[in-house]
């Protein structure tokens, strides 16, 4: 079965989120926004599979309409 | 000092008695790059066409300067590559720049035994120059300068067109009417076909300055160059030492403003450099959509090139997208006039040119939405796709200066065969133009000179060795080993020969169904589609 992973993955996730929370908590909106340009696309790369990626899309984009 | 005389063709008055001309079976409306091609197909093939131009000069202005490996391979069929070759600018390469740094390089000949290289640059006067004086020689083709189209009435079994000259009106009756008459097309107009599609909001300046500069031919795109306040800009070489500038201004300009030449001059000046001397040879501002008509066939009007389609110029995929409308229209109309071929293969040029045209619109809107980004996010995200490729390879291929034409491989259509071998060139693409060797022919150099316009079946390996089969479509068979030799196994290679294959090939030189070895019964049901009588 491939496709997006929904079940744990990161072996550290307290660890990852702090990392990730520092790295973006002081940026202006303009540069969060920029950050998490390039972010995503160095994950999408390593990721690569189109598959995995489109899910991903959509999963992010289906919880942005539900909070409406 | 222009380095163009604009020549100018000669009127004929029309000499119809009551002002109707006798019926063609032809009508190319539109004398352009397009249409003149279109023309010279039919004529190569024993069709008569009537072409009626509204102007009697070439192009105003260089255009459509980038011509495409497979536009030089339909014209070569024509016999009017050479004079292309000549005149035009060879070039395989892209380089890219972001903030004055070279991101990458991008070469764009996918075999370098290829006949053609990837693209020359060469004027668009230059190219209907040399179609114009192919057709002059051409008595099958009757020219018709300053004859306007004004008028157009659809009946079933043909068209009857108004033309205006400047001696007066008369009708023109025709069996078939092609429309190539441009983005502007009266015919679409006439006809109220809705040309419908995307508008980009942005404004783009080409100056064409004349400059000597050493150094190699390449494609150069600048995103947010060091130089200057346009958000990219584009430079290529042309012949008679004519650049080609192409700035964008963004959406929010004062036209007139922008035109004026002390600031066109003042552009050219921050991008060239306070030293080069160069002068100012045209000049055009312009902005553009990505659009199409929702069928190429209506009943006896066919539309081709910009008339039917629209895409931005970044890819070159207008002019070189037209040429191979009228490569795929020309044998199919050519057969159906001789009363070869049933009206339904008209429907193969409507399916096979709007996959192409579709996957044009795709490349050209994808290249200027990145180009041109639609909101302030999306240019974030651009902004980082460069920032990283400066530093990640990877970021590099979503760099997107323009998707550059590279020929339409029809797979998906109706027309297309069997598939057995499962090469590169597969049916629908079309047959590369790789070297091979002729006895006693040394004017053959490559694959698609034995050709020829008709149908052909390449047979390789023992097991084809006595394959004959006859069509009323005409049909040759060349042998591999006796009618020409693969001698590096390129051809072989590309189709995936393994030891025994045939292969077929269109009149326009797509390939059609590829076999391990067929029986004739077999390469003849597949020909049936072409007759419409299987």
């Amino acid at each position: 079965m491939s496709g997006l992973k929904h079940e744990p993955g990161i072996s550290d996730p307290d660890g990852f989120y702090q990392e990730l929370i520092e790295a973006v908590q002081r940026l202006s909106p303009d540069d969060a926004l920029a950050f998490s340009a390039r972010l995503n696309l160095l994950l999408a790369n390593h990721i690569g599979d189109r598959t995995v990626l489109r899910e991903a899309i959509e999963a992010a984009r289906k919880g942005l309409e539900d909070r409406k | 000092m222009a380095t163009y005389q604009y020549p100018e063709y000669p009127y004929h008055p029309p000499v119809f008695a009551d002002g109707l001309a006798p019926t063609a079976q032809v009508v190319i409306v539109g004398g352009g790059q397009v249409g003149l091609t279109m023309a010279l197909d039919m004529a190569q093939r024993g069709v008569a066409s009537v072409v009626l131009d509204e102007d009697n000069t070439v192009s105003d202005g260089s255009r459509a300067i980038c011509q495409a490996k497979r536009t030089l391979e339909i014209w070569d069929r024509m016999g009017v590559a050479t004079p292309m070759m000549a005149k035009g600018v060879t070039w395989n390469e892209g380089h890219v720049f972001y903030r004055g740094e070279q991101l990458y390089a991008f070469n764009m000949q996918e075999n370098p035994h290829s006949k053609f290289p990837a693209f020359i640059n060469i004027q668009q006067y230059y190219v209907e120059q040399f179609l114009i004086e192919q057709a002059m020689q051409q008595p099958l083709i009757d020219l018709r300068w300053c004859h306007r189209v004004t008028g157009l009435e659809t009946a079933p079994g043909g068209v009857r067109l108004t033309v205006e000259t400047p001696d007066g009106i008369y009708t023109q009756p025709c069996d078939w009417l092609v429309a190539a008459d441009g983005v502007r097309s009266t015919i679409r107009r006439q006809m109220g076909l809705s040309f419908s599609g995307q508008v980009f909001e942005d404004h783009f300046l080409i100056a064409d300055i004349i400059m000597q500069r050493e150094g190699p031919a390449i494609r150069r795109f600048y995103f947010d160059p060091p130089w200057g306040p346009e958000a990219s800009a584009l430079m290529h070489r042309q012949s008679d030492n004519v650049w080609r500038l192409d700035f964008q201004l963004g959406w929010n300009v004062d036209r007139d403003e922008e035109l004026r030449d002390e600031n066109v001059f003042a552009r050219i000046r921050r991008m060239i450099g306070p030293d080069t001397p160069f002068e100012l040879e045209w000049k055009s501002l312009y902005t553009f959509q990505c659009r199409s008509i929702d069928r190429y066939r209506h009943d006896r009007v066919l539309f081709i090139g910009d008339a039917a389609h629209q895409v931005s110029p970044f890819g070159a995929r207008g002019g070189n997208g037209g040429v191979q409308d009228a490569d795929n229209l020309g044998w199919k109309l050519a057969l159906v006039v001789q009363g070869r071929a049933g009206q339904a293969l008209l429907d193969s040029y409507d399916e096979e040119r709007r996959f192409a045209a579709a996957e044009n619109i795709l490349n050209s809107t994808r290249a200027t939405d990145f180009i041109t980004p639609k909101t302030p996010v999306s240019e974030v995200y651009r902004n980082a796709v460069l920032d990283l490729a400066r530093d990640f390879s990877f970021a590099r291929a979503l760099v997107n200066s323009g998707r550059l034409s590279v020929p339409a491989h029809l797979t998906e259509s109706s027309l297309n065969g069997a598939d057995e071998l499962r090469g590169s060139v597969r049916p629908g693409s079309p047959v590369p133009a790789l070297p091979l060797s002729v006895p006693g022919n040394t004017a053959a150099s490559h694959l698609t000179d034995i050709l020829g316009d008709g149908f052909t079946l390449l047979c390789f390996g023992p097991a084809n060795a006595e394959l004959r089969v006859e069509s009323p479509l005409g049909l040759r068979l060349l042998h591999a080993g006796e009618d020409f030799h693969d001698s590096d196994g390129g051809i072989a290679a590309a189709f995936g020969v393994r030891d025994n294959a045939v292969v077929l090939v269109r009149p326009d030189q797509h390939v059609m169904a590829c076999w391990h070895a067929p029986d004739p019964a077999t390469v003849l049901a597949t020909l049936s589609m072409i007759t419409g009588d299987g």
